[in-house]
């Protein structure tokens, strides 16, 4: 360790580890359904690939929660993402390729993907 | 990256109440699930709630487990980490309210404390350095080396207004520009780790929970001070402390931020852990250098004072653990930052452990200022069984008390100072109506007995003779003349001895005797303990009326003191009996009357 700079490049790799521990209220969190029904509908692989795609882009600030049934059984797995300000928006029949477009298109691009969402079911 | 993160404490208090076993336990219940690679178990420092440990949150809820045991551990993984639903029996029942779970630091435990020394307790993996630096550690280190003159830390220290938190209170930034002042071939920096006040556990959970930000203040201290070698006296009876210390000065040395050139200043420094004994004098700074030497823990007079004449015969910067851990607070964020807090002439904050006949157990950090009031009734939670406080006792050995009416004083060094009691390191006992006065002194006293060195005659003798007079009055055998006989003695050891221990010893029997006089005069002229503690001023006795002779005191007496027929109201002999108290509770009509 020589530099303050050499220094403050560890502190930021290793604050990128620690985001989990963050509840200051100002981190975006993703929570996906994992009742039985989530995990019966492949919630898990979608999780695993929400947290593998946040630490592949090294994303900060963004954690990935769980919860139990969010009462939808049917268009399970379904994920809540919840960005501070801004309203909740609610994916569902999820996969791994669609959790992997979320990432880039809604936490990295700031736009939420409005054909995945429970908005666009049919009536 | 982990996507939960699952934080026990293992601080002393938690791994005696088996959180080890807990963790050992999760770790294998994770395997089992699958889970390794998505949930990470780890080990923290001390959460400062110990009366509810063993203690575990979860991260990314957040939410607080408390009174963990081995066994809900499965239902935890299984359900929590597993499923997503969080097992509510365990919460800790302040934080859940029927709209939503609440945040820990909303808690009336956690809301009016302010965390300066102990930021990172609880909060972070103190076996692991990434951690630190992650919490901005180091940085002050680095600030220090790379921009500042050691004349310049000196001055944010003293403006910082920070006072040795050991319980003398002598300006921080003052002691370490006498030892700069000195020219010399070698100086040395002392960290003084030896924690002897009985309910004192502060200092422990620092070097427990937060390892690397002691060895950042004592380098910083080392470049102030113009020392490039430091000590940290520990005592061998803390070895998680011991442990996690050596874990943290290896990982400081291998990241190169201890030892040759740290940060390319030309800055060196270099870092012991030495154990001691265990014994109380060994907290007071000579005999604990005496002790470093590889002597017997004997102290010296003064002067020379350390910075003249310390360690090895050099100048040498003596802290405790708790001064120290605010340095690194302090440099980066600014002497203004930490002066903002407290009061006019006590700034900052300072950590007490909570004991005694209080709810919350633990270790709180509050700002200077803080009522007694506040620390009890709110933070403390109060008194446990609906009883009347009394007392809190406060710097152990050395202090005093601080009596209920007293309760609102703003507590920092000066005002303790003008009620005749003492900040101290920080223990904080508090009392209620079942405890004497008179039996406290006795029992702080029977400790100075115990830990007197021996060297000088005041303490060596003096304690001695005190503690027989506090049992003259304890036994009821003393007149109002020994009361003033006493006080002498305890002015005399104060004067007259020759290191701190000596002349702090009478301290707890003065202030009894300021605040609680009537309780000694209430041994001493009506023969009676108040309380109800002191055995010897007890007796017990059967009311004829109540008793309806059903023979269950008489069958539990150890002695056989109670005799009586059947249906017939029995009596207590006197000569026989040893107030043992075991009538009392058998008897279910509340005939046995203590008084």
């Amino acid at each position: 360790m020589k530099t303050l700079e050499e220094l403050m490049a560890l502190r930021d790799a290793a604050r990128a580890q620690m985001t989990t521990r963050d509840d200051s209220g100002e981190v975006t969190r993703i929570v996906v359904g994992m009742a039985t029904c989530g995990i019966a509908a492949g919630a898990r692989p979608v999780m695993n690939k929400f947290v593998e795609e946040i630490a592949k882009r090294g994303l900060k600030n963004v954690t990935v929660a769980q919860t139990g049934c969010i009462g939808m059984c049917q268009h399970e797995p379904i994920a809540e993402v919840l960005v501070p300000g801004e309203e909740k928006v609610t994916y569902i029949q999820l996969t791994e390729e669609k959790a992997a477009k979320i990432i880039l298109e809604h936490i990295v691009n700031g736009k939420p993907v409005a054909e995945y969402t429970v908005g666009a079911l049919k009536k | 990256m982990y996507r939960s993160h699952v934080l026990v404490c293992g601080g002393t208090g938690c791994t005696s109440s088996n959180s080890q076993k807990i963790i050992e336990t999760m770790e294998a219940e994770i395997k089992a699930k699958g889970l390794e690679n998505e949930v990470q178990v780890i080990r923290t420092g001390c959460f400062g709630l110990c009366a509810l440990g063993p203690i575990m949150i979860v991260y990314p809820e957040g939410c607080f487990y408390s009174e963990v045991k081995v066994e809900d551990v499965p239902e935890i993984v299984e359900e929590h980490l597993l499923k997503g639903r969080m097992v509510k029996r365990l919460l800790y029942k302040e934080t859940v309210t029927p709209q939503k779970i609440k945040g820990l630091n909303d808690t009336d435990f956690y809301k009016k404390q302010k965390r300066v020394a102990l930021r990172n307790c609880g909060v972070i993996n103190p076996e692991d350095i990434n951690e630190y630096i992650a919490y901005d550690g180091y940085q002050a280190l680095a600030k220090c080396l790379t921009e500042y003159t050691p004349e310049q830390v000196i001055q944010i220290v003293k403006d910082s207004g920070l006072r040795g938190r050991g319980g003398g209170g002598f300006p921080t930034g003052l002691k370490w520009s006498f030892t700069a002042a000195n020219k010399a071939d070698q100086k040395y920096v002392v960290c003084n780790a030896d924690e002897g006040d009985p309910g004192a556990f502060m200092d422990r959970s620092v070097l427990e929970g937060d390892p690397h930000c002691i060895i950042e203040a004592m380098t910083i201290c080392g470049y102030a001070t113009g020392a490039t070698e430091g000590y940290i006296y520990v005592r061998a009876e803390y070895p998680i402390a011991v442990a996690r210390l050596q874990i943290a000065i290896n990982q400081a040395k291998d990241l190169g931020l201890l030892g040759k050139n740290i940060f390319d200043s030309g800055f060196d420094f270099d870092l012991h852990v030495k154990l001691g004994a265990g014994a109380f004098v060994c907290g007071e700074e000579t005999a604990l250098m005496t002790s470093i030497e590889g002597n017997r823990g004997e102290p010296r007079p003064r002067p020379p004072y350390p910075a003249v004449k310390g360690l090895f015969g050099k100048p040498t910067t003596e802290n405790n653990v708790e001064t120290f851990a605010n340095i690194p607070t302090i440099i980066r964020e600014g002497a203004e930052y930490f002066a903002s807090m407290g009061t006019e002439k006590s700034k900052g904050t300072k950590v007490f452990a909570l004991g005694g006949k209080i709810k919350n157990t633990g270790l709180v950090e509050i700002p200077m200022g803080t009522t007694l009031r506040e620390i009890i009734e709110e933070i403390g939670g109060g008194i446990p069984n609906g009883k009347k406080f009394k007392a809190a006792q406060t710097g152990g050995p050395s202090g005093g008390c601080i009596p209920a009416h007293l309760m609102d004083t703003p507590i920092d060094y000066d005002n303790l100072t003008a009620i005749g009691c003492m900040m101290g390191s920080g223990g904080l006992i508090v009392m209620d109506e079942d405890n004497c006065m008179v039996d406290i002194a006795k029992f702080f006293l029977d400790f100075t007995v115990d830990e007197s060195c021996g060297k000088c005659t005041p303490c060596r003798i003096g304690t001695k003779r005190l503690r027989e007079m506090l049992d003259k009055i304890t036994d009821g055998k003393a007149t109002l003349e020994d009361l003033d006989k006493l006080e002498e003695l305890c002015n005399y050891i104060k004067e007259n001895s020759l290191c701190g221990l000596g002349q702090t010893a009478p301290n707890p029997v003065l202030a009894t005797l300021k605040f609680f006089r009537d309780e000694y005069i209430a041994h001493v002229v009506d023969k009676k303990c108040p309380a109800g503690v002191c055995k010897k001023l007890l007796s017990y006795t059967i009311a004829e009326d109540k008793c309806k002779g059903c023979t269950a005191c008489a069958r539990k007496c150890p002695v056989g003191a109670i005799s009586g027929a059947i249906k017939q109201p029995h009596t207590i002999d006197t000569t026989k009996c040893i107030k043992c108290g075991v009538c009392v509770d058998t008897c279910k009509f509340d005939a046995v009357i203590k008084k």
